[in-house]
């Protein structure tokens, strides 16, 4: 008898499957003047995510649906998109969190310039990047050629934007970021950041005088869509207030 | 299907509506002083001209505007207050939504105070 129950419990239950509705921004620039928005009908489960939609997309009705993904596991930060009005990663983002009901839009993230359906130009945004020094900035070598050393408070000072996967979910969150493309953004400010706050690390003046400009930390308008959007969870708003306050202490 | 071609508009929670409000209500107090400045310098050139466009202001369409103007002031002040505890204290940076209910609680506390009293002024009820 307990050998029937052990088999009896090996039988998968079925999942339920539904179909929920994906209103995409298509956009292909070598047919479409404008952007233009296609819906797709897809059978879903509830533990399915927005990235396993597109796959079936692709894969099943139309192959030529064009996304970045690499790990599809919300590391290598390659499918951010806006998701329902929202910026997030589609690997992360499951079906049963949002509300099938209505019509799920997909669409590029805003401020970035458009290539084609949810890929964007990344380069502006990894140019503000690489514009504040993102390495670790030190005179020389130590004395006798040993490790930096670093405790573990020095370390959790700047543990929070250490996360940072360069998805651009924040940058392209920003108000201040879709109408002035100058302004470094909230992605690389959180990289100086992680930095500047580095006990290891010589060049925060560097770094402090970069950000002290008309379209450095001073543009941020606190309108906390960066923090909303990250799909690390970085309080990326108040790192940029602590880089704020470094700048006016004129040291970490 | 949706016919504009243009994307959908950002989701933004609290912290993006607040940015919202206090740009449109800064803009506004803007074009008020600019306004008040230019009224008030009247009465060096003619007190009789100064006279006259104060007693415009009388009028109850200007008495609706000054409530217009108490409470674009006012939400802007306090969630001026807001912003300063935001980039001056990891306090602000954390509590930011909560922080934006208790300006609009404070806000509306402050027009339950201001706004019948003005509407008495106006229409001359109660008084």
């Amino acid at each position: 008898m307990s050998t029937a129950v052990t088999s009896a419990a090996k039988v998968p239950e079925p999942i339920a499957t539904f179909t929920a509705t994906f209103i995409i921004r298509r956009f292909d620039p070598e047919v479409d003047e404008e952007p233009r928005w296609q819906d797709f009908d897809v059978e879903m489960r509830a533990t399915d995510r927005i990235l396993d939609a597109l796959h079936k997309i692709k894969w099943e009705q139309d192959g030529s649906l064009t996304f970045r993904r690499s790990c599809a596991h919300g590391v290598c930060g390659s499918d951010a998109m806006r998701i329902n009005g929202k910026n997030r990663l589609a690997c992360k983002t499951l079906i049963k969190d949002l509300d099938i009901s209505k019509p799920i839009y997909v669409e590029a993230i805003k401020g970035l310039p458009l290539e084609k359906d949810l890929i964007v130009d990344m380069e502006p945004f990894f140019d503000s990047f690489r514009s504040v020094n993102p390495f670790l900035m030190v005179a020389g070598p130590t004395k006798d050629g040993k490790e930096r050393v670093q405790s573990p408070v020095e370390r959790a000072r700047f543990d929070d934007t250490t996360k940072c996967i360069l998805c651009a979910a924040c940058t392209s969150s920003c108000p201040v970021f879709w109408t002035d493309g100058q302004y470094f953004g909230p992605a690389a400010i959180v990289n100086a950041h992680r930095f500047i706050f580095d006990s290891r690390d010589e060049g925060a003046k560097v770094r402090l005088d970069i950000l002290n400009d008309k379209e450095g930390v001073w543009r941020c308008r606190t309108t906390f869509n960066c923090t909303d959007a990250c799909p690390r969870g970085i309080q990326v708003t108040q790192a940029i207030a602590e880089v704020k306050m470094a700048i006016l202490r004129g040291k970490p | 299907m949706p016919k504009r071609v243009a994307g959908t508009l950002y989701r933004g929670r609290e912290g993006m509506w607040s940015w919202v409000l206090h740009r449109i209500t800064g803009t506004a107090i803007y074009f008020f002083l600019l306004v008040h400045i230019l009224d008030t310098s009247l009465v060096r050139l003619s007190p009789q001209a100064y006279n006259a466009v104060i007693d415009t202001y009388k009028q109850p369409i200007m008495g609706l505007g000054e409530i217009a103007l108490v409470a674009a002031i006012g939400l802007h002040a306090l969630n001026g207050i807001r912003i300063i505890l935001i980039d001056f204290s990891s306090f602000g940076a954390k509590h930011q939504r909560a922080m934006f209910w208790v300006v609009v609680t404070l806000w509306l506390l402050l027009l339950a105070g201001f706004v019948p009293r003005q509407l008495m002024h106006i229409f001359g009820g109660g008084a």
